[in-house]
């Protein structure tokens, strides 16, 4: 292993990196204990960094050609110190050691050119271009963008196993393709250790399989992979080694086969294991919301006009938790905007406690008690630049105890700001700042007070723990098991399979906005519902080798 | 809490003395240039501006920018570019005059009457560029720059003998309204101060406790900040755009009163025009806040009066139009930094706060 080390000077050109590869898979890596400089050292790397808690003393030694796994809750720091290593931040105290040698990265440009490549949560990749143009987009340098370029994708791809096709429009490929197109980019411009932040996050499960796949394929080929997730059964089927970050600091470096998802969470959080699960059943018989026959079109941006609802049709009782499973972009969002109100729809009904709102301005809903937890709370739920208490008053301005006739009650808002606050262990100095200088969790659980706090009949809850930690997602749980208790009626939409399916009482799924298939939460798996949302499957999906009743049915 | 407080505090005062300072040497550097004493400019201002008929001049001057400025701010609060104050402004006089010169009314009726009016058709006016906002998506910006030419145009053709106006010498106004209708005065020494100071101290409380502590005012801001929020919030967006139109319409109609009902008591060709883009200056000048555009205004006036002198001291007289583009590019700039540099520092703060109380949570479970 020692050669790999000592070839990976920065200077060496990007083909030279490639045969070194092949050198390096010559001799299976891994296994043997590498005695040499470990691929990237981390020590004592503080950074204070507005928003998040601070990194503090951190210290990581990934060993060349294993998969790294780096876990903790979200804000805890992860992100920041793949920056770090990424050279998009500078640490404020610490050393960086990249094959033993000591660097300091004024820019990701630095980085790359020491072999370190990242492949961002969000792609970063034009759909109006080619899989091939995509990767040779700003690497021009490398192989020119003709044949020669085109050469070198293809060879990286099938060294690799990507199987990338390159002259795919990138707009028409899927979310796991544009990740391989991704981690391809990276390693096309010579990329040896690879950071890869919460890449399973939009994936179903098969991808997931297949994205392991990969990472092992270039493991095998000597890089260095680091992982950074918070679903800690994936970190333990691929990681080598695992490092678990809490409040900015490494608390713990686990080998997988010592442990268990439960010890590692509990690092994570410090604390007990928060768990969806709710089993008891308090499904009444009183329908709280039924949807009947609802359509919408929509114009898509070529000015065709499509169905992206079409026929939906269900009810929720008090006290029942209906989860809809779906790939994103199958009509989700667009439902829970029709019952919102934010979209008129073209056919169809909506009854809420026996109120038919199908047309109800939104105002009217929320003071007739629904309560949303929007997907895209930078957007739709909170007034960034505004104070808590600003945001408290957001959505329930007509609502005691933030108005009394037409003038606002600052004081009233404010003080029950504070009471949120403390109820739900929003970690804020106070309630004047700024809901942007507030870390994801705690801005969600803002939200979700607020939510609560007006005792809504019915929840929508569109990915409620998405971004959140584990610490805060165990809350947001809680809070929403105690209020289904109470009798209150949600409809969750999320695309954490293993959330859908403890926390719902019903399970229905959404496909190109249909909703095509129905599945009993205490029975299903998460890899059946999986192939379901791919539209594999339709009707009621049977938990057996029977599952899938009928295939591509529910395709068109 | 009080740190944050303090800082906020501290950074509220930074911007404008940053502001003021860069302006300051920025028109420096210019006067230098055209080869003159930037210092003695600012001696003759200053102490041409601090003479008793000068501070009358000021504030009477100031009353119209004022009420411009807040009726550029109510569009701005909610993100909407009213640009045509001065062609709303400008319909809304003319018509109110030929109302008020064809009525004889007691004062306690006709004035009033004058003012709605006038604020009516100013918000029409405006609420045009509301209306096409919302149903066919045209931008405000484009549509009430047109509407202040088509303002003009319309007022010049009714502006003519035999229609609307009547000849005097060789101008052309609107028949003058009876002395009625003359606006109060506060007697001052040397001058007297227009009585629709009073009037702009009303619209400048109205509108900041409509914005900050109704309903209406919450949802409006609610928009301005983020229009998907507001939506799922519950806000029409769409009936606000037209709502914050008719109102910043409203507040347009009233910049010429001062005017019409204390100064010229007719719409004529020489009516002043541009006050209504002098609003967007000083609305940015003032940062959309009740006293900031208050002071905005007054610098406004202090600076076109005491302009005048400077020409008389032998000073290019184009030196106030440069220093008044300066100033608000100047405050534009600061504040932006500024505000900028506050969401870091509070995002810091609370960054570290967190971390330190991590830490010691962390060093108990750790012992533990």
């Amino acid at each position: 292993m020692s050669e790999g080390g000592a070839l990976h000077r920065p200077a060496l050109a990007p083909s030279l990196r490639g045969e070194c590869a092949i050198t390096a898979s010559s001799s299976p890596p891994a296994e043997r204990a590498p005695a040499a400089a470990p691929a990237v050292e981390l020590r004592g790397i503080t950074k204070r960094f507005p928003g998040v808690v601070a990194n503090h003393d951190i210290g990581i030694t990934v060993r060349r050609g294993t998969v790294h796994a780096l876990v903790g809750e979200n804000g805890a720091g992860k992100s920041t110190l793949m920056k770090i290593l990424y050279g998009m931040q500078k640490p404020d105290e610490g050393t960086i050691a990249i094959d033993g040698e000591q660097v300091s990265f004024a820019s990701p440009a630095d980085a790359i050119a020491r072999g370190i490549g990242m492949v961002h949560q969000h792609f970063m990749l034009a759909d109006n271009l080619t899989v091939l143009e995509n990767i040779v987009l700003g690497a021009e340098k490398l192989h020119g963008i003709g044949a020669a370029a085109r050469k070198a994708v293809l060879e990286v791809s099938d060294r690799y196993g990507l199987n990338v096709r390159p002259d795919v429009l990138v707009e028409d490929l899927g979310v796991a393709d544009r990740q391989r197109v991704e981690i391809l980019k990276v390693l096309y411009r010579g990329a040896r250790t690879l950071i890869l932040d919460e890449p399973t996050a939009v994936l179903v499960p098969q991808e997931v399989d297949a994205l392991f796949d990969n990472l092992r394929e270039l493991k095998a080929e000597g890089l260095t992979v680091l992982f950074i997730s918070h679903k800690l059964g994936e970190v333990l089927s691929v990681a080598d080694d695992i490092t678990v970050i809490r409040r900015g600091t490494t608390v713990a470096s686990v080998v997988p086969g010592e442990t268990t998802p439960k010890q590692l969470a509990e690092l994570m959080v410090g604390s007990e294991l928060p768990s969806p699960e709710t089993r008891e059943s308090t499904v009444t018989d009183t329908p709280m919301l039924t949807v009947d026959g609802l359509h919408l079109s929509a114009t898509d941006p070529d000015g065709v006009a499509r169905a992206v609802l079409d026929g939906i049709g269900f009810t929720i009782h008090k006290g029942e938790v209906l989860g809809i499973a779906g790939v994103e972009g199958n009509g989700q969002a667009e439902l829970v905007e029709a019952i919102m109100g934010m979209r008129d729809p073209d056919g169809g009904t909506i009854t809420l406690d026996g109120a038919d709102i199908s047309h109800a301005p939104t105002r009217k809903r929320r003071e007739d008690g629904i309560g949303y937890v929007p997907e895209d709370r930078h957007r739709h739920g909170l007034l960034l630049e505004a104070p808590l208490w600003e945001n408290r008053i957001l959505g329930h301005v007509t609502e005691k105890p933030n108005s009394r006739g037409r003038l606002l009650d600052l004081k009233a808002a404010r003080a029950d700001t504070e009471r949120i606050v403390t109820e739900y262990d929003v970690r804020t100095p106070g309630i004047e700042v700024t809901a942007a200088s507030l870390s994801g969790g705690n801005q969600q659980k803002l939200i979700v007070g607020r939510e609560m706090s007006h005792h809504p009949k019915l929840l929508i809850a569109a990915h409620p723990t998405r971004g959140v930690d584990v610490g805060a997602q165990a809350q947001i749980w809680d809070q929403i098991r105690e209020a289904r208790r109470e009798g209150l009626a949600v409809l969750l939409i999320s695309a954490d399979l293993d959330e859908l399916i403890g926390l719902s009482d019903t399970l229905r799924v959404m496909f190109r906005g249909r909703l095509v298939a129905d599945a009993d939460p205490a029975t299903i798996t998460p890899e059946e519902l999986g192939s379901a949302m791919t539209g594999a499957a339709s009707g009621h999906l049977e938990h057996a080798e029977d599952g899938a009743e009928t295939g591509g049915g529910a395709a068109e | 809490m009080k740190k944050i407080d303090r800082t906020k505090l501290t950074l509220g005062i930074a911007a404008p003395v940053l502001a003021i300072v860069a302006a300051l040497l920025i028109t420096s550097v210019i006067i230098l240039a055209t080869g003159k004493d930037p210092l003695h400019a600012y001696a003759v201002m200053v102490d041409f501006g601090s003479k008793s008929d000068s501070q009358v001049w000021i504030i009477n001057k100031a009353v119209p920018y004022y009420l411009s400025a807040l009726a550029v701010a109510i569009g701005f609060r909610m993100n909407l570019f009213n640009i045509g104050v001065d062609g709303q402004y400008r319909i809304a006089a003319f018509f109110a005059a030929v109302v008020g010169g064809a009525l004889t009314l007691p004062g306690f009726l006709q004035i009033p009457l004058i003012i709605i009016v006038a604020m009516l058709v100013g918000s029409v006016w405006a609420g045009i560029a509301g209306v096409l906002k919302t149903t066919r998506g045209v931008s405000e910006v484009i549509t009430t720059i047109m509407l202040n030419s088509i303002a003009a145009a319309v007022i010049g053709y009714f502006l003519q003998e035999g229609r609307l106006a009547v000849k005097d010498g060789n101008l052309f106004h609107t028949p003058d309204l009876p002395a009625s209708s003359h606006f109060f005065t506060i007697p001052t020494q040397p001058d007297p101060l227009d009585g629709f100071l009073v009037v702009a101290a009303v619209v400048g409380v109205a509108y900041w406790f409509v914005l900050g502590r109704t309903r209406f005012g919450f949802d409006l801001r609610t928009v301005g900040r983020s229009e998907s929020a507001a939506q799922a919030g519950g806000v029409s967006v769409k009936r606000m755009v037209i709502t914050s139109m008719l109102l910043s319409g409203a507040a347009a109609g009233l910049i010429g009163m001062p005017t019409l009902l204390g100064v010229s008591y007719n719409y004529g060709t020489d009516f002043p025009v541009g006050i209504g883009f002098t609003g967007i200056a000083i609305a940015l000048l003032g940062r959309n806040h009740p006293l900031g555009m208050a002071a905005g205004a007054l610098l406004w006036g202090f600076l076109e009066r005491t302009g005048t002198q400077l020409e008389f001291e032998d000073y290019e007289q184009e030196i106030v139009g440069v220093m008044q583009g300066v100033i608000v590019l100047c405050v534009v700039i600061a504040y932006e930094v500024v505000r900028r540099y506050g969401l870091r520092i509070q995002q810091r703060k609370v960054g570290e706060e967190l971390a330190a109380q991590a830490r010691k949570t962390d060093k108990a479970e750790v012992s533990a």
